[in-house]
């Protein structure tokens, strides 16, 4: 090695090969946690952690059109279904092309749909695939209005993983934007939207 | 073959300028410090228990997540090598830092190829560790926190004194002066409310994140398989720095790393009940290399040294690495709780912090922080990842330097305790001494213990009271039954 530069790279992976020296036996990962969910009424679940967090679910598709009727200018991915907006009077922007964040910080809401939600945690994930748009869609409005399907929540977080494309940005959403920086007391509504609306539909929603 | 390389200890914010009796000083005579310590950590600790105990297969979770750790320590040069060729696949560029300087070279010649004079930062133990915002200063960058308690702590140019809550040292009138006097679109009518302080963070950044150019993040997972970063996060900051500007500059240890995308699954639920005492915490990112026309498009990865092949080196030391910095243990720790954050020097306080701190930088440079622990074992009992704190707590006192007196005093005994009847003639003799001063002492005060002896053993009762010995020992006691 005298004389010729090393790369940071090699030297740092020589140096923890040389601290393992020892020899550390191999791991077995004792995987005996719970990977299914057993509990029968899992959208019951999914909206008392909703609730719990202080987003606001509402029931039906039917719901959409109520809730819509309060913003003016609203935000939507470009491959929104056009059922959902049916009897919308207010302008809709659509992502296409790409809103600027400036014009998307203007905009009063924006509404999508999810990849999965996990009841046991409350949370709805969207990982850019249909209905769901660019990670900014979701991010600069202060309202988020999000359509969950009832075939689209599971129990626990591994069967969430499972229906995940890995390599999606992901943003995983529980509750709207929040935080415990003071006094470790949680307060709703800092930089991500300050309201989380969603509107469950399909069979036993 | 060439020579093997010696694993590096590490530099940055990590050493205690004071030993930690000195530094707890200030801390301990603090009332209104420890009021607002008080009623932080007990808060939390009650909201964690809470979410873990409506968790079926908690310990299993532990079981796996520990086990996981083990793992990946065990395989960390194959699984950096795996996570650095799946990122770059993914579009992203790879650093390497040997220590806390080489770190902040690189993010600084980053944000000047993006052509950028300010940055801003989602919230990073790392960055916080290689004091990366002292290194943009002074090359003309500015770095904006955008977390609430760190934005916090940097308007009052302070210091974190938590992992997860930098800003725990304050209370909200506290916290509100600090607003009213730093940030100058502040209305003047400001109340101390949380929801109005997180009102006027909300405001006081908004134009930032809209117009950043750079990013600045840690990561709390870097997954080898796929070669994804993960982000866990409440307040939305972090999705703003993540999403919206041009470059993405993400700053990782190299401890960070797990082997699959699904190991996940047991962190992911391990974390938020650890840290926040949530299900889930509000926000949690995902990203791969480069998406195109979603975020960021020069996005960059450091992977960080400094100082954590010294602490794989030593393997029973090692499991410091398999934290996931929840704070659990700074929250349960008696000590920590009177102390504060700022006595342990380091930006890692907290039981973690007491054995973390001294592995990183060598045993002798953070020589009192092994020290700064009753023992008791409370942090062990709600660490996720079941790190033994105490028996790495015990084993890094053993490899602290010892004063001369002490070793002497140590070696005196050790003579004394190996024979019983040199024991038994010692005990003898103590009670003989220690008798009329007991018996004074009983008298007036009614304790059977001494608040002060001379030197050298007012090295021993300046922090700690020195009890008497009884009348009697169990074996007289015995035989006279």
């Amino acid at each position: 090695m005298v004389g010729e530069a090393v790369s940071a790279r090699d030297e740092i992976l020589a140096r923890l090969r040389t601290a393992l020296a020892d020899s550390p036996p191999p791991v077995q990962v004792p995987r005996r946690y719970r990977r299914v969910d057993d509990r029968p009424d899992l959208i019951a679940t999914l909206v008392d952690r909703l609730e719990d967090y202080r987003a606001v679910v509402h029931h039906g598709i039917d719901a959409l059109p109520r809730l819509l009727s309060e913003v003016d200018r609203l935000a939507v991915p470009a491959d929104l279904p056009a059922d959902w907006l049916t009897g919308y009077a207010g302008q809709v922007h659509r992502d296409a092309p790409a809103l600027s964040p400036a014009v998307l910080d203007d905009l009063d809401a924006v509404l999508t749909g999810c990849a999965v939600a996990i009841a046991d945690t409350g949370t709805i994930i969207l990982d850019a695939g249909p209905t769901q748009g660019r990670r900014a869609l979701t991010l600069v409005p202060d309202r988020h209005i999000c359509v969950v399907r009832a075939d689209q929540v599971v129990g626990l977080l591994p069967e969430a993983l499972t229906r995940l494309n890995p390599r999606a940005p992901q943003t995983w959403i529980s509750g709207p934007s929040a935080t415990s920086d003071i006094e470790l007391n949680r307060v709703e509504g800092v930089h991500g939207p300050r309201r989380l609306e969603v509107v469950l539909v399909g069979s036993g929603a | 073959m060439s020579q093997p390389v010696a694993p590096a200890t590490g530099s940055g914010r990590i050493r205690t300028p004071l030993p930690f009796p000195t530094a707890a000083k200030p801390a301990v005579a603090d009332p209104q410090l420890r009021a607002n310590l008080h009623r932080a950590t007990r808060t939390i600790r009650a909201k964690r228990a809470r979410v873990v105990d409506e968790v079926p297969d908690w310990e299993a979770l532990r079981d796996a997540g520990s086990a996981i750790k083990a793992d990946v320590q065990r395989r960390l040069p194959e699984l950096l090598e795996q996570f650095e060729a799946s990122v770059t696949a993914a579009g992203a560029t790879v650093h390497w830092a040997r220590d806390a300087a080489e770190a902040c070279r690189i993010v600084v010649a980053l944000t000047r190829a993006a052509g950028a004079d300010e940055v801003v930062k989602v919230k990073s133990m790392a960055t916080q560790e290689i004091e990366l915002n002292e290194a943009l200063e002074a090359a003309g960058i500015a770095a904006y926190e955008t977390d609430l308690a760190e934005l916090i702590v940097q308007l009052g140019e302070d210091t974190p004194s938590h992992i997860l809550v930098p800003a725990i040292h304050y209370n909200r009138a506290q916290i509100r002066e600090i607003f009213q006097r730093r940030m100058p679109d502040v209305p003047a009518d400001l109340s101390d409310e949380p929801a109005a302080l997180a009102e006027a963070a909300r405001a006081h950044l908004r134009r930032r994140f809209l117009s950043a150019r750079v990013a600045v993040s840690g990561a709390n997972f870097a997954v080898a398989d796929t070669g994804t970063l993960v982000v866990v996060e409440s307040e939305g900051n972090g999705r703003m720095c993540l999403t919206l500007p041009e470059t993405l500059i993400s700053v990782v240890g190299v401890e960070k790393l797990l082997p699959t995308f699904t190991d996940l699954e047991v962190f992911l639920q391990l974390l938020p009940r650890s840290s926040t005492g949530e299900r889930m915490n509000p926000y949690t990112s995902m990203w791969t290399g480069v998406t195109p026309g979603d975020g960021p498009q020069d996005v960059h990865v450091v992977l960080v040294d400094n100082g954590r092949s010294a602490v794989l080196a030593d393997p029973v030391g090692r499991p410091a690495l398999s934290c996931i910095r929840c704070s659990a243990c700074l929250n349960v720790c008696p000590v920590y709780e009177r102390a504060g954050g700022h006595a342990y020097g380091s930006v890692y306080p907290g039981p973690i912090g007491a054995i973390l701190s001294p592995q990183l930088t060598g045993v002798a440079d953070n020589a009192s922080l092994p020290y700064a622990s009753t023992l008791c074992g409370a942090c062990y009992d709600v660490c996720p990842v079941k790190i033994n704190i105490p028996e790495i707590l015990v084993h890094l006192r053993q490899q602290a330097p010892h004063p001369p007196a002490e070793r002497a005093a140590m070696g005196v005994l050790s003579w004394v305790m190996r024979s019983p009847r040199r024991w038994a003639a010692a005990l003898r003799l103590a009670r003989a001494g220690a008798g009329p001063l007991g018996a004074y002492r009983m008298r007036r005060t009614g304790a059977r213990t001494l608040r002060r002896l001379p030197w050298p053993g007012s090295a021993w009762t300046r922090s700690r009271d020195l009890p008497l010995p009884g009348p009697q020992t169990f074996r007289e006691w015995w035989g006279k039954q």
